[in-house]
């Protein structure tokens, strides 16, 4: 049994449908003299669940947005919740605890440890999660299977081709089972073909009841969420699909 | 479970260590050379002083050992004519110690005659040492064959001498039998034992030496008489010298001390000039253990500089390496690493690295010293806690040096590590 089906079962049990909400959140750059404002009142509800993209034009936000989301910073003002829980409480510690528990990241340039094999990279946040070694290879090892790199565990990042190196970083996203997987424009270091074999992954993983956020400036790409998220100096512009994304 | 953690991370360190090879050892050579130097010099210290202390064991920690000293004004006064010199121990010094000195257990009377002796075809030149049986108890050397001095000897003015294994070697065709007879100026001497010499060279003098034969104190005197007469070119020298030495034993070694003052005291009173040296071997012992002091000291701060300089040399190398994994530590923070585990990593990257090199630096501190001891012929000792000392300041080196590295790479703005090139 794969994570990601043991999530799709207990998804909606007890647990209430928006996973992620921010209110009026802002967050203000000092630079120099001038005050950069990267996110200037954002309000909004990811449900659990749902594939959502976020677009806009560099320097819209964006970046900061999916950073803000995923508690590598701190808003400066406003309130985030996750999951029912005030994230602008915790400590340094109590943000690398909720990234280790209920976070997945997937980046553009895949973000692979070098001198890592592929194995070990895959294992990496089951190592922050303290498992036994003997548990945490087994596990590696059915994520790369999954994912069809069962062959190339030993492999270092380098000996991979680009688009097996994203996988490996999904494989790696999903060890920890997060409920949301964010995902900094995924496909853009890869070639169109190899971009809708991992957009495609990111599609099933979709479908077994991941929440993903993902950043692009690609229509077609942002095509495959289920809603889109415009983002213009700062704020929200438009909303497209699903309605629960703001208030 | 944090066991395993930890030797995870030891393995871990090891790979990233390895994957810059000439790097990491570059980077600890200064470790290396460090406890290197700690343990060779160490042990060079320790088999010198070592050396010293035998040298003063044999003297005997309880002894106080006073020599007559030639004036140097009575040897240019006498220079061209012939002169009589005067000096040295009396026998009146024996008596006043013996009856003044309660603590003091055995005096010995010791006089020096340089004479050739011979047995046959063979000679050998010898210092002949009148002296009393007391000699044996504070000089302990061990009798190969017969006998040493007795009482009975001096009551009966016996012809009688004990030689050391050398000269027995040498005077004896055939080693280590007594009774055969040694023939000294003019006098015949009844050999009666042979005696082990244990004479060692340096700094400090033992009270025999091989060539001795020992001869009952009053036979030397009715022999050879106080006159030393010297044939030197166009001038002969006399000198009267009643005692070379007196050995002076005493019960226990806290009373060294107030004896020795006690002697230099009563010496000071009745000798006009001070034609007498007095060496306590308890003192020379102290002394000795202050230089090593110093010495270690000394080593000490060289280490010290040199463990400093190694650990500055792995804090650089460090510092280079938290910035260029930057982007990994980024990703580790980014996955849910917190602070303390990236500080846990990198110092245990430096702890492997410097013990690592600590290592390294006892097998060269091994084999300096017996490269020494091989080719220098110095006696080196290498003491089983400067071996500890060293290792355990290498871990430490690493834990200082590496701590400031690591908190920098916890300090990381994830993002911007993440961002970093």
């Amino acid at each position: 049994m794969s994570p990601a089906n043991k999530e799709s079962d207990m998804h909606d049990e007890g647990r209430s449908k928006t996973l992620v909400r921010f209110d009026d959140v802002r967050k203000v750059y000092q630079m120099g003299t001038a005050e950069v404002r990267a996110l200037d009142g954002v309000s909004l509800r990811f449900g659990r669940g749902s594939f959502w993209a976020i677009m806009g034009p560099s320097g819209s936000g964006k970046s900061t947005l999916l950073n803000l989301l995923g508690c590598l910073d701190r808003p400066s003002s406003g309130r985030y919740e996750f999951d029912g829980r005030d994230v602008g409480t915790l400590n340094d510690d109590g943000l690398s605890e909720l990234r280790l528990r209920e976070l997945g990241f997937i980046f553009q340039s895949f973000n692979l440890i070098p001198q890592l094999t592929v194995q070990e990279n895959i294992e990496l946040p089951l190592y922050y999660l303290g498992w036994e070694h003997g548990r945490s290879a087994r596990h590696a090892k059915e994520l790369a299977e999954e994912i069809g790199l069962g062959d190339r565990l030993s492999h270092r990042p380098m000996e991979l081709s680009g688009g097996q190196q994203q996988r490996v970083a999904i494989a790696r996203s999903l060890a920890n089972d997060p409920p949301i997987l964010l995902a900094d424009e995924p496909t853009g270091n890869l070639d169109s073909a190899t971009g809708t074999q991992i957009l495609e992954l990111l599609g099933k993983l979709h479908q077994r009841g991941k929440t993903i956020i993902m950043v692009t400036h690609e229509e077609d790409i942002a095509s495959y969420a289920t809603g889109q998220l415009h983002m213009r100096d700062g704020v929200i512009d438009r909303i497209e699909g699903s309605a629960d994304a703001s208030d | 479970m944090h066991q395993i953690r930890l030797v995870r991370n030891i393995l871990l360190g090891i790979k990233n260590l390895l994957l810059h090879k000439l790097r990491s050892l570059l980077t600890v050579l200064g470790v290396v050379f460090g406890v290197g130097s700690v343990i060779a010099m160490l042990s060079v210290g320790e088999g010198a002083s070592r050396e010293a202390l035998e040298q003063i064991r044999k003297l005997g920690s309880n002894n106080i050992i006073l020599t007559a000293v030639k004036l140097a004004e009575d040897e240019a006064a006498s220079a061209g004519h012939v002169r009589v010199g005067i000096y040295g121990l009396r026998y009146e010094d024996v008596l006043r110690i013996r009856e003044t000195m309660s603590a003091v257990t055995r005096t010995v009377p010791v006089k020096h005659i340089r004479k050739r002796g011979r047995l046959g075809e063979r000679s050998l030149e010898l210092r002949i040492v009148g002296t009393t049986p007391d000699w044996f108890g504070v000089v302990e050397r061990n009798v190969a064959v017969g006998r040493i001095l007795s009482e009975h000897d001096l009551d009966q003015r016996a012809a009688v001498c004990v030689l050391t294994e050398y000269g027995a070697r040498r005077l004896l065709a055939t080693e280590h039998t007594v009774g055969e007879s040694i023939r000294i100026g003019g006098n015949y001497f009844k050999i009666i034992g042979i005696v082990q010499s244990e004479q060692v060279s340096g700094a400090i003098q033992t009270p025999d030496l091989e060539v001795d034969a020992y001869i009952p104190l009053n036979v030397a005197r009715e022999f050879y008489g106080d006159m030393i007469v010297r044939r030197t070119a166009g001038s002969r020298e006399r000198e009267l010298v009643e005692l070379h030495q007196i050995l002076v034993q005493v019960g226990s070694d806290e009373q060294v001390e107030p004896i020795a003052a006690a002697l230099k005291a009563m010496l000071e009173r009745f000798h006009k000039k001070k034609d007498y040296r007095m060496s306590v071997p308890l003192a020379l012992r102290r002394a000795a253990e202050q230089t090593k002091r110093t010495f270690n000291i000394v080593l000490g701060s060289i280490a010290g500089i040199s463990l400093l300089v190694g650990g500055i040399g792995i804090m650089n190398i460090m510092l280079a390496s938290v910035t260029e994994r930057t982007r990994e530590i980024g990703i580790r923070r980014a996955i849910g690493a917190k602070r303390r585990q990236i500080i846990g990593q990198f110092l245990v990257e430096t702890v492997v690295l410097s013990s690592v090199g600590g290592v390294i630096g006892v097998g060269i501190g091994l084999l300096f010293p017996w490269l020494i001891r091989r080719f220098a012929g110095m006696p080196t000792v290498v003491p089983g806690y400067s071996i500890a000392l060293s290792l355990g300041i290498s871990v430490g080196v690493g834990l200082i040096f590496g701590l400031y590295p690591a908190i920098r790479a916890a300090k990381l703005d994830p993002i911007v590590a993440l961002r970093h090139e």
